[in-house]
């Protein structure tokens, strides 16, 4: 069984239908990407399915429960964490309270500290700063602040909205390692991406959103042979 | 010696004027809307204490404890049935009722407690101070409200700062949907504000109502809105914002009233916070709205 199924999802905004049906699976181990021209919806979905906005119909069965029946705030402690477009760190807390946010439904301090000390490891750079206001950290390392505060939670599962987006292509490199370490570790990644080359190198399948829709889907190493995926998205 | 005693007057006044005006400043950081009904839930606290006090004749230390407890409930109940349901309805729609509110209990008090103006007994009993050979006389009121109002101040800032909940406040007043994601319920976060902010006017009302003692239905009013001042004052959404807001509020009141005239020291307190919002429209400590990188 998937870990992560959305079935027949449609999203409104208004009267505009921006999502038109679409499913997909997520199993266990797995980076899934989905790809897709700005736009297209990908940030929608991701939304819908930590419950920020609502469905109108569909499904979004996580272990066997609907997580569209929950409360938005309860869903990250199923382990489901979700690391938002524009980052979105808490400018006025420091590095560290940024991080002490992300265990926000964990209890156990001793192993909280334990955590934060496995995220300096994996992000040396937040650890120099710990004491910073997040606002005053440099777009790079929002991004990996963004990433650490959503480990915090020990997800079994990170859905990422484009991680990789404004970031010089260094930074870009290292986005992508983080999130290959992540994927090694055991945590099942969800990576939304308009970098599709890198995003179909690094994922063992993917799906293709065209405006609410669900266009092509299948293994990652193929998609990024497919001739019209080259052509729409790849830049060949 | 009658400038200082003043200056001292009026910083007792502003410090009532913080006390309050935090109530309003981290509902709107957190619930991004003005509570117009806060001063109204002072004139309430003040009956809840005088009729615990001067009806009942029981001590004024219950009466506080009371009117603090009322009062928080009051104001959880007010964001509850008000407020609540109109979490995704336009800011103008929730100011309505907030306006709506604010007359309800106005009526509600007129009701119940009558027409009359009351005179309200201090609830505080320490002796004046008398300095400088008698000269200058600071009101044991004023020995009380100052360093309450210290403490208040120091005790939320500690709480906002190092407490999870605090973390969340922040969190929610920043960022909603961030806020959501990290597992914060928003919902309650909101209650937890409104009931700190509502149990803050529990403890103004004490304060005001022993240094200014008639006590009507309309005597929440002028001290919400001038709170309200204070806090736009200051910077709204910034907890010693609403602290130097509301003190510079009270010495500016007092020392037009004085020096200026009495019947124009209210149209001084709005004159000053025009000229504040001209020259620094997010108030002195006003966080500028930050450009997502
Ligand atoms: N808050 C919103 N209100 C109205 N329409 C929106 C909103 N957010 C996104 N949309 C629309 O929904 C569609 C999908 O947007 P989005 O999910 O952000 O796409 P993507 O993340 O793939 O760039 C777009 O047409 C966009 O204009
Ligand atoms: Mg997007």
């Amino acid at each position: 069984m998937a870990m992560l199924e959305v079935k027949d999802l449609q999203v409104y905004y208004g009267v505009i239908q921006a999502i038109k049906g679409v499913s997909f699976k997520v199993n266990e181990g797995e980076v899934i990407a989905l790809i897709g021209a700005n736009g297209a919806g990908k940030t929608t979905i991701l939304h819908t399915v930590t419950g920020l906005i609502p469905a109108k119909t569909g499904e979004v069965i996580y272990e066997g429960i609907d997580l569209l029946k929950i409360p938005a705030h309860k869903i990250v402690s199923h382990g489901i964490a979700h690391v938002p477009e524009g980052r979105h760190v808490f400018s006025q807390l420091t590095v560290y309270e940024n991080l002490l946010m992300g265990a926000y439904t964990r209890s156990d301090k001793s192993e909280i500290e334990e955590t934060i000390e496995n995220v300096y490891k994996r992000f040396p750079r937040l650890k120099e700063r710990k004491g910073q206001y997040a606002g005053t950290l440099s777009g790079g390392e929002q991004q990996m602040l963004a990433m650490g505060r959503a480990l915090m939670s020990k997800p079994k599962i990170v859905l990422m909205d484009e991680p990789s987006m404004g970031l010089s292509p260094i930074l870009v490199e290292e986005v992508f390692d983080i999130i290959e370490s992540i994927r090694k570790s055991g945590t099942t990644v969800l990576l939304v991406e308009q970098n599709a080359k890198k995003a179909l190198s690094i994922a063992d399948r993917a799906y293709v959103l065209e405006t609410g829709n669900i266009v092509l889907e299948g293994d990652a190493a193929k998609l990024l042979n497919d001739e019209s995926v080259k052509k729409a998205y790849l830049g060949e | 010696m009658s400038f200082i005693s003043y200056v001292i007057r009026g910083i007792s006044l502003g410090s009532v004027y913080s006390i309050i005006a935090l109530g309003y400043t981290m509902v709107y950081g957190i619930a991004k809307m003005l509570n117009f009904a806060h001063g109204d839930v002072i004139m309430i606290g003040g009956f809840i204490i005088f009729t615990i006090m001067s009806t009942m004749g029981l001590n004024p230390l219950i009466a506080v404890i009371v009117a603090i407890i009322l009062c928080t409930l009051l104001g959880i109940t007010i964001e509850r049935i008000a407020y609540k349901p109109l979490r995704k309805a336009p800011s103008l729609a929730v100011l309505i009722t907030a306006i709506g509110v604010s007359y309800f209990l106005q009526n509600f008090a007129l009701l119940i407690f009558g027409a009359d103006t009351k005179s309200f007994t201090s609830v505080i009993n320490v002796p004046d101070l008398k300095l400088a050979g008698g000269n200058l006389t600071i009101a044991g009121e004023t020995l009380v409200t100052i360093p309450l109002c210290i403490i208040i101040m120091i005790a939320l800032t500690t709480f906002v700062k190092k407490s999870k909940t605090g973390r969340g406040m922040v969190a929610v007043s920043e960022d909603r949907d961030a806020a959501i994601l990290m597992g914060v319920n928003v919902n309650r976060t909101i209650a937890i504000t409104f009931a700190i902010g509502s149990a803050l006017a529990a403890v103004a009302s004490a304060l005001m109502f022993s240094s200014y003692p008639s006590l009507s239905s309309a005597s929440g009013a002028m001290p919400g809105i001038k709170a309200f001042v204070a806090a736009v004052f200051g910077g709204i959404g910034s907890i010693p914002g609403a602290m130097i807001g509301g003190i510079l509020l009270g010495i500016i009141e007092i020392l037009g009233r004085a020096y200026i005239s009495s019947q124009l020291a209210d149209a001084i307190v709005f004159f000053v916070l025009i000229l504040v919002l001209l020259i620094k429209p997010t108030g002195i400590l006003g966080k500028q709205i930050q450009e997502k990188v």
